[in-house]
């Protein structure tokens, strides 16, 4: 059990200072690479266009949310699936 | 977070390419070596593969106001080595840069160095000292995968300060910036991920610590200290 409070305590610190930021700032909490392009901007004097673009977007924040849930869906299909396979493999031995 | 598409000029993306293909090419062919070898080791790299894909879904918050991902790919690091896990980085990359447009393909050659072969070979080098130093395995594997996914974004920044050089004060100063935003915000998600590896080694360890010695990762005897301390 000790491990798994050390990381409960982790998460805990980690969600009371989302909590905080979100609160106290008004960060917009947007993506890093975003804020880069940014720094891009200004270090390049805006003179600076990407060299290609996506092949393709996802339509919506919708349609990227659902394939970014699918990634950690079929991620964690996978661990579950086999974590569950060696533990009812050992408990039947 | 990956470097956009398109937002490495040549020859910079070409570049980071040269440096990637032969690690990718290395790491196939260890791979193809180890699972006709050792097939039993087949599930744990897909417990590897899969917990890369979860921890690089997760956008989280962070103190600095924005968001970034963490890469989970210190534990195939830990497990099977830097080379192993570029190529289990670039089918993360590649799912990403198609259906997310997030990271690119132009940026490929890139995002594989910093996530795939930079982080790796920092938390391989991490592991197997705390191993020799005789650290406490839990320990050992928080601080190979929290420095791992850190070390990816110090790389970040490093790849787009060589690419955006500032027009006074050069490569130092833009670093700086790029550090600034990416390396900042990585500090908690790197602990957490550090943390959380740590406990999934815990249950390998609990299910199938055997597959562990036999990757040479840990010793019976390491094993054997570990199960008298934690259960």
């Amino acid at each position: 059990m000790k491990g798994e409070l050390i990381v409960a305590a982790i998460i805990l610190v980690f969600v009371a200072q989302f909590l905080y930021i979100s609160s106290s700032t008004d960060a917009e909490f947007g993506g890093a690479d975003g804020q880069a392009e940014g720094v891009i901007e200004e270090l390049t004097g805006g003179t600076f266009e990407p060299i290609a673009d996506p092949i393709w977007e996802p339509p919506s924040g919708e349609i990227e949310s659902l394939l970014f849930s699918l990634q950690a869906a079929i991620g964690a299909l996978i661990i579950g699936y086999f974590f569950g396979y060696y533990r009812g493999k050992n408990q039947s031995t | 977070m990956h470097i956009m598409e398109g937002f490495l000029p040549s020859p910079w993306w070409q570049f980071w390419f040269a440096v990637s293909i032969p690690v990718i090419l290395y790491g196939i062919y260890k791979l193809n070596k180890l699972i006709t070898e050792k097939r039993e080791i087949l599930p744990l790299l897909a417990v590897a593969g899969a917990y890369i894909f979860v921890l690089s879904s997760l956008k989280l918050p962070s103190v600095t106001g924005s968001c970034s991902h963490p890469t989970g790919i210190g534990m195939a690091a830990i497990l099977f080595g830097p080379a192993i896990s570029a190529v289990l980085g670039v089918i993360v990359l590649i799912y990403q840069a198609l259906f997310l447009a997030h990271g690119g393909f132009t940026t490929l050659g890139a995002n594989v160095f910093s996530m795939g072969i930079a982080g790796p070979v920092v938390a391989y080098i991490i592991f197997k000292l705390g191993m020799r130093l005789n650290l406490n395995f839990y320990v050992t594997v928080f601080l190979a995968t929290a420095l791992a996914d850190w070390a990816t974004y110090v790389i970040t920044s490093l790849e787009l300060a060589l690419a955006f050089p500032a027009q006074t004060g050069g490569i130092l100063v833009s670093f700086k910036a790029f550090a600034a935003i990416f390396a900042l915000t990585q500090i908690p998600l790197a602990i957490m991920e550090g943390a959380i590896t740590a406990l999934i080694f815990k249950y390998v360890i609990q299910v199938k610590s055997d597959v562990l010695v036999k990757l040479e990762v840990i010793n019976e005897k390491t094993i054997h200290k570990i199960k008298e301390l934690w259960v």
